[in-house]
């Protein structure tokens, strides 16, 4: 079996899956609870937790906007690998449109959370 | 056989490719002893109701990895699984999955021997040794490294419980990369460069999802899930660091 | 002439045979929930930057009933994400030795997912201090 083998940039992507995986599993399960659960019931955390002068400073500290950058973006580009391999495994051989459209949402959240975080200031 | 014989429905898929134009179910009723496998049922079958019947087998005792089969949907040796533990339940055998099937229970192996083949079996020196010389030796902790990767007795169960094999056969595929693994890692092997051209390649480890049956089912307890995935991260490495190293993978 | 006609079965449903598959499936559909849940945040990063009351706004419709039941479904989401990304760990990463063994699965998966719940509640902490 000599034969061209082209090699896969499937690293690039690999990567980033996981990546988003491995971060979304340590930190995502708290983050639903403070932000879905326990800041809008009131419940635990102190009145004012996410209040807009502290949710500002928060995202304009520079470990703050990385981690909420890396948390969306990551969590994209692993979300969307997997949805691309899932189509794969259900049988829809879509090909570059599904592979295009799949991580071109993830390019499109990251790029879209990068200005909104710079936007926010230092 | 003892005195008292049970009987147990044995369901077999059946194909013959100069008569059918794709598989069918017949069912079988044997009678059996406790300490009769799956193999001797259906040896019973060939034996008794239709010599036609084919089916690979050869040592009966877990070590030639001939026997494979889905038995009940799941990639089992069929010389270590025994009837008594399906009865008084019918039982289905079929040829093992993700293959084309040749005839009733055997599979075309030919593309899997081709993978064995380009994976470069064997130990390539890093620097070639006169008998004069002397041996190549090895730490009992450079043994350990690979030793659990030589124990693929080449059964193909992994590729018949690998979905991703299934969908794509050209999938280098799990117990390949076990073996490619087992050279890579021998301290006596100077090869992982030339056998990445394979690895990381479209047929390399990435059609792999992670999904872990493969190791499920080794009767050998070879682990080749994880072999396939060591070498994602071996893989990624060589994809992004290739322009700094002199040597690099392939293209 | 050679009498051979290899038959290829169907892929079909293939993921609905064997419920070691239907776990596969339903763990990968983790994801979907984890990033769900990204978008409520990105939603919530635009309005941060819209000023105090659009903030506000989205700190209110986080508080509506189907919200925060929204919330604790994507809640159950991740938490099997995080579960079933560290069950597969074993065979992810390189083995761990340790004392000259490798590690037992069981050990590495419950290693990890220690990590993990250390990480949250560290997150947890650090929240906490942020807010008083």
């Amino acid at each position: 079996m000599s034969k061209y083998r082209t090699r896969s940039n499937a690293p690039i992507f690999w990567g980033l899956f996981g990546a988003g995986g491995m971060l979304s599993a340590l930190f995502v399960p708290m983050m639903i609870f403070i932000t879905g659960i326990a800041v809008p019931l009131g419940f635990l955390l102190p009145a004012g937790t996410m209040s807009y002068p502290k949710m500002l400073a928060f995202a304009q500290n520079f470990i703050g906007k990385g981690f909420i950058f890396a948390i969306i973006s990551l969590s994209l580009w692993f979300c969307v690998h997997r949805v691309y391999h899932s189509l794969h495994e259900f049988g829809i051989h879509a090909g570059m449109g599904a592979k295009l459209l799949c991580y071109g949402i993830a390019m499109l959240v990251t790029v879209v959370c990068a200005v909104g975080l710079l936007g926010l200031g230092f | 056989m003892s005195e008292n014989h049970k009987i147990i429905e044995i369901e077999v898929l059946r194909y013959n490719p100069e008569s059918d134009e794709e598989p069918h179910l017949e069912v079988y009723k044997v009678p059996f002893t406790d300490d009769m496998s799956v193999l001797q049922g259906a040896q019973y079958i060939k034996d008794n109701f239709d010599g036609s019947l084919t089916f690979r087998w050869s040592c009966r005792m877990a070590i030639c990895g001939s026997c494979g089969m889905m038995i009940n949907g799941i990639p089992k040796l069929s010389c270590e699984t025994f009837l008594r533990d399906y009865y008084p339940n019918r039982i289905r055998i079929e040829a093992l999955a993700h293959f084309p099937i040749e005839k009733d229970l055997v599979v075309d192996l030919s593309g899997f021997i081709e993978k064995l083949e380009a994976i470069q079996p064997y130990i390539i020196p890093k620097e070639p040794k006169t008998l004069a010389e002397g041996e190549y030796l090895q730490t009992p902790k450079e043994f350990n490294a690979y030793i659990q990767f030589t124990s693929c007795i080449n059964c193909t169960l992994c590729y018949a419980a690998c979905p991703q094999f299934g969908l794509n056969p050209d999938f280098i595929g799990p117990a390949a990369m076990a073996l490619l693994h087992r050279y890579n890692m021998d301290s006596r092997d100077g090869a992982s460069a030339s056998r990445m051209e394979l690895v990381a390649s479209e047929e390399g480890v990435y059609n792999c999802s992670a999904v872990g049956y493969c190791s499920e089912v080794c009767p050998k307890h070879v682990d080749p899930a994880s072999a396939v995935n060591i070498n994602k991260a071996n893989a990624a490495k060589d994809y992004f660091l290739r322009f700094l190293s002199p040597k690099g993978g392939s293209k | 002439m050679s009498k051979r006609k290899p038959y290829v079965r169907s892929m079909d449903g293939w993921w609905k045979k064997n419920p070691y598959f239907v776990e596969y499936m339903i763990h990968e559909s983790t994801a979907l929930f984890v990033a769900a849940y990204c978008l409520v945040l990105l939603v919530g990063v635009i309005r941060l930057g819209q000023g105090e009351a659009a903030w506000n706004g989205w700190l209110a419709a986080m508080q509506s009933p189907l919200s925060v039941l929204c919330h604790l479904v994507l809640l159950a989401g991740a938490v099997y994400h995080t579960y079933s990304w560290f069950k597969i760990l074993p065979i992810t990463m390189p083995p761990v030795i340790v004392g000259g063994k490798k590690m037992a699965p069981e050990a590495l998966t419950g290693t990890a997912l220690a990590v993990a719940a250390a990480a949250g509640l560290a997150l947890l902490a650090l929240v906490w201090r942020i807010a008083l």
